[in-house]
């Protein structure tokens, strides 16, 4: 052997992209030679298929014979909604309309106790509907003055258009309109019969030749938030909304003599503000409705919980993944092997760009196995226990899975950053979990919901909203929060706040790993 | 072999008031063990960490094979060096400790495996590092440093925690890097670890270089050419010493001759018989040279109680 004319066997030719890779593969062999970090992988993807998969959460669907099985009709865009309502209807062939004036719309509120008490809920709502027959969840259009929201047109229950504000009163009557032509439907609205303003159109594709049309009225139910000190708790209960419609006019072919009411609380054990029905009187009707012709939410607005609830458990994943991604540079400080990392490799940023990458990788297709795992089977196992799971599909199912992992992954990343710069296990790994999961289990626990929201907007723990599964909708009311599964902010947007965490933290890292004698 | 050295010139460093580094210049010559000696705190572990460009040096240059250590680009087959035997993750075993740092250059697992061997490692490489003691610390951080075959080699202390055969080994093991043509420069606090392995020493003390020469040279300046005589006949020795030219002491039961060669100095006795039960060159050890020579830098160092020692 002589020293200057090398006889070292190496792997690879040496040029390339100037040995990162060879560090990125020096990095890989420290992380998976040492096996406590390994073991908190597993541990860390065990504890994710572990809460994921325990029976902790109960319901009835199911549980109780058949006739309990939980089932909710599917609207026309595939989604579950709600379509209960009271219809006063007749038969329409082909091209027609029909128009009516709303003198009054008044409701009944539960109370906390037995009774009931005088009041509309913002989202309440009755007017005209021109529908695809009467099954449930199947298409329709309809022109409606709300509890708080004015005159709204809505079809096919996820879409809903504002028209003219203010409610409505014996002085101050509102004039609705519904036209169909084709599959096209119309919504207007005026305030005095003879000036009409076009609200919206709806195209119902498929309407048969013949719907069914009327007035209808129905009431959603009821929720108040009541934020604690320490707690976050839900009124609710079931509504009830009562319209007058006078002034009906038809256009077009109307086949039947009489008008068939389909009335809500139909079921033997509907509470009194379920009950629905419909009264003709001099010109006109009076109906009363509870229930809603909208998305169904999970929540305690609706049934049931979402696919999300099978991820409860990746914070506790998070946790053990921010102490491994901690120590896989704090523990170099530590003894001193970061001066033999340094001689190996003495350009410092890619160092610790190699690292970023390496454990970034293993968070993430660690993390990609746990939350496959429970996204597959958790709801099997919410079902298997009687809770009603919200259909997903399968692109949210994916996207849930993957931002679950890159979640894991990005946060690994400012936890590894922090470790650089702070340079000490223990106050690195406190320093990240204080950052990063602390803020969400604040917002999913104590926090008052606005403070959760905000937290939820500026923190690492932002990103969890890439595990939202079920849209929020305007036209529902809903307890629209972090605990129910709701987020703040958009799923990538959230996952944005915390890769802007993260690269800030990794720079300053770079900075002063730089600039620090070793 | 001229790319095979360590030039260091004119290095400043302070940690605070503390004055490190204080124009440390010297250079490591290719085929010779350099020996870097001084007391704690003259500022060696420093200059080695300036060198590996681990720290930054405030004014100066530290270039291996012409270069700054930190442009190299794939910097252990340049420079192997040793400064910490502790520096190990613990739960790690000693072979996957070395097999990432091969990785790092593009090494593969049999280079490993050689590097093991050469440091006697192969009954242990597969236990945990933290297990290890000091001794065998040092036994796997020579195998790192031997990981690319640099052809500079530097270590701080590598004598440390050594039991006594491995002492033995570690000095059998520079000196055959060293035939092998390398530079290597060892550092030592203690003169004697190095007395039958540098060839070269550079004696530091306050952050700069007190002295810079081969060892015979360092010995000769120590020992003054002085020959110790034990004889039956003092005057008679005294007087054929003296008419030879040379200056003779006599002292109680041995003389002490300057100015001529213990060679000569039998020859004389012996023409002359005159009967002489010992004739010896006075040799002054490593330590004794060491001492001289870091006396000054000792001494301020205690009184001025500078903390200069990182």
């Amino acid at each position: 052997m002589t020293a200057g004319t090398s006889t070292v066997e190496r792997e690879d030719t040496g040029t390339g992209r100037d040995g990162f890779a060879r560090l990125v593969r020096a990095e890989w062999t420290k992380f998976h030679t040492v096996r406590g970090w390994v073991i908190g992988m597993v541990a860390a993807a065990g504890v994710i298929m572990g809460l994921g998969l325990s029976p902790g959460r109960q319901g009835s669907c199911g549980q109780n014979g058949p006739d309990s099985v939980c089932a909710l009709p599917v609207g026309p865009g595939g989604q579950e909604v709600t379509d209960n309502f009271t219809f006063v209807r007749r038969p329409l062939a082909g091209d027609g309309g029909i128009t009516v004036r709303v003198t009054s719309l008044t409701g009944l509120l539960p109370t906390s106790g037995e009774g009931t008490r005088p009041g509309l809920v913002p989202w309440a709502k009755a007017g005209i509907i021109i529908k695809d027959g009467t099954r449930r969840g199947s298409a329709y259009a309809a022109i409606m003055v709300t509890g708080a929201h004015g005159v709204r047109m809505q079809d096919d229950y996820t879409h809903d258009t504002a028209g003219p504000p203010g409610g409505v009163s014996v002085a101050s009557p509102r004039w609705l309109r519904l036209t169909r032509s084709g599959d096209d439907v119309s919504g207007y609205a005026s305030s005095d019969g003879t000036h009409w303003a076009r609200v919206g159109t709806a195209r119902l594709a498929g309407l048969p030749a013949t719907v069914q049309a009327g007035p209808f009225a129905t009431s959603p139910q009821y929720t108040q938030v009541i934020n604690q000190p320490l707690s976050t708790g839900e009124v609710s209960g079931p509504s009830q909304a009562t319209a007058a419609l006078d002034h009906v006019t038809l256009q077009g072919a109307w086949p039947a003599a009489t008008w068939t009411g389909d009335e809500t609380g139909a079921f033997s054990n509907a509470s009194p503000l379920q009950r629905g029905g419909f009264q003709q009187t001099a010109g006109g009707f009076t109906v009363t409705g509870s229930g809603d012709i909208a998305p169904a939410v999970p929540g305690a607005a609706g049934l049931g919980t979402t696919i999300t609830q099978t991820l409860v458990g990746t914070f506790a994943g998070l946790i053990a993944m921010v102490v491994v991604a901690t120590m896989f540079i704090t523990a170099e400080y530590r003894r001193g092997l970061v001066r033999t990392t340094l001689t190996a490799s003495p350009r410092r940023g890619r160092i610790l760009a190699a690292k970023a990458v390496v454990i970034a990788a293993v968070t993430f297709v660690t993390g990609l196995a746990g939350a496959a795992v429970v996204v597959v089977f958790g709801p099997g196992v919410l079902r298997a226990n009687g809770v009603y799971v919200h259909a997903t599909t399968t692109f949210t199912e994916v996207r849930l899975v993957v931002g679950t992992a890159a979640l894991l992954a990005v946060a690994a990343v400012l936890a590894l950053a922090l470790g650089m710069v702070v340079r000490r296990g223990v106050i690195a790994v406190t320093a990240a979990v204080v950052v990063i999961v602390l803020p969400y289990l604040l917002a999913i626990t104590g926090l008052p919901t606005g403070a959760a929201r905000w937290l939820l907007r500026i923190t690492p723990a932002s990103a969890f909203a890439v595990q939202q599964s079920t849209p929020q909708y305007s036209q529902v009311d809903n307890v629209y929060t972090p605990v129910n599964g709701y987020f703040p902010l958009a799923p990538w947007a959230g996952f944005a706040v915390l890769c802007a965490w993260a690269a800030l933290a990794l720079g300053l890292a770079v900075l002063l790993f730089r600039r620090r004698d070793a | 072999m001229s790319d095979a050295t360590i030039v260091v010139d004119g290095l400043r460093k302070r940690f605070g008031a503390a004055v490190a580094l204080d124009g440390m210049s010297f250079t490591v010559r290719p085929g010779q063990v350099t020996g870097f000696v001084g007391p704690n705190g003259a500022g060696k572990s420093t200059t080695m960490r300036v060198i590996l460009g681990l720290d930054a040096a405030d004014a100066g240059s530290a270039l291996v094979g012409g270069r700054p250590y930190r442009s190299l680009r794939r910097p252990l087959s340049q420079v192997g060096s040793l400064l910490d035997a502790g520096a190990l993750q613990p739960s790690r075993t000693a072979r996957n400790h070395l097999r990432w740092l091969a990785r790092s250059q593009g090494l593969t697992d049999r280079r490993v495996d050689a590097v093991i061997e050469r440091a006697g490692l192969r009954t242990v490489a597969r236990r945990r590092a933290g297990g290890f003691s000091l001794g065998m610390r040092q036994r796997l951080g020579i195998a790192a440093a031997l990981l690319g075959d640099p052809p500079v080699l530097m270590m701080d202390e590598p004598f440390n925690g050594m039991d006594p055969e491995g002492i033995v080994w570690m000095r059998g093991l520079l000196r055959s890097l060293a035939t092998e043509g390398r530079a290597v420069l060892v550092s030592s606090h203690l003169m004697g670890e190095l007395q039958d392995t540098a060839d070269h020493l550079v004696v530091v003390g306050r952050g700069r270089v007190i002295a810079d020469a081969g060892v015979a040279e360092l010995l000769a300046t120590a020992s003054g050419d002085r020959v110790t005589l034990r004889t039956t006949a003092p005057p008679e020795a005294s007087a054929v010493l003296t008419r030879a030219g040379a200056t003779v002491a006599t002292g109680p039961g041995a003389a002490t001759i300057t100015g001529l060669a213990a060679e000569k100095v039998v020859a004389l006795l012996g023409e002359s018989r005159i009967p002489f039960s010992e004739v010896s060159a006075h040799q002054a050890t490593l330590e004794q040279a060491y001492l001289e020579l870091t006396r000054d830098a000792v001494e301020f160092h205690s009184a001025a109680g500078t903390g200069a020692s990182r």
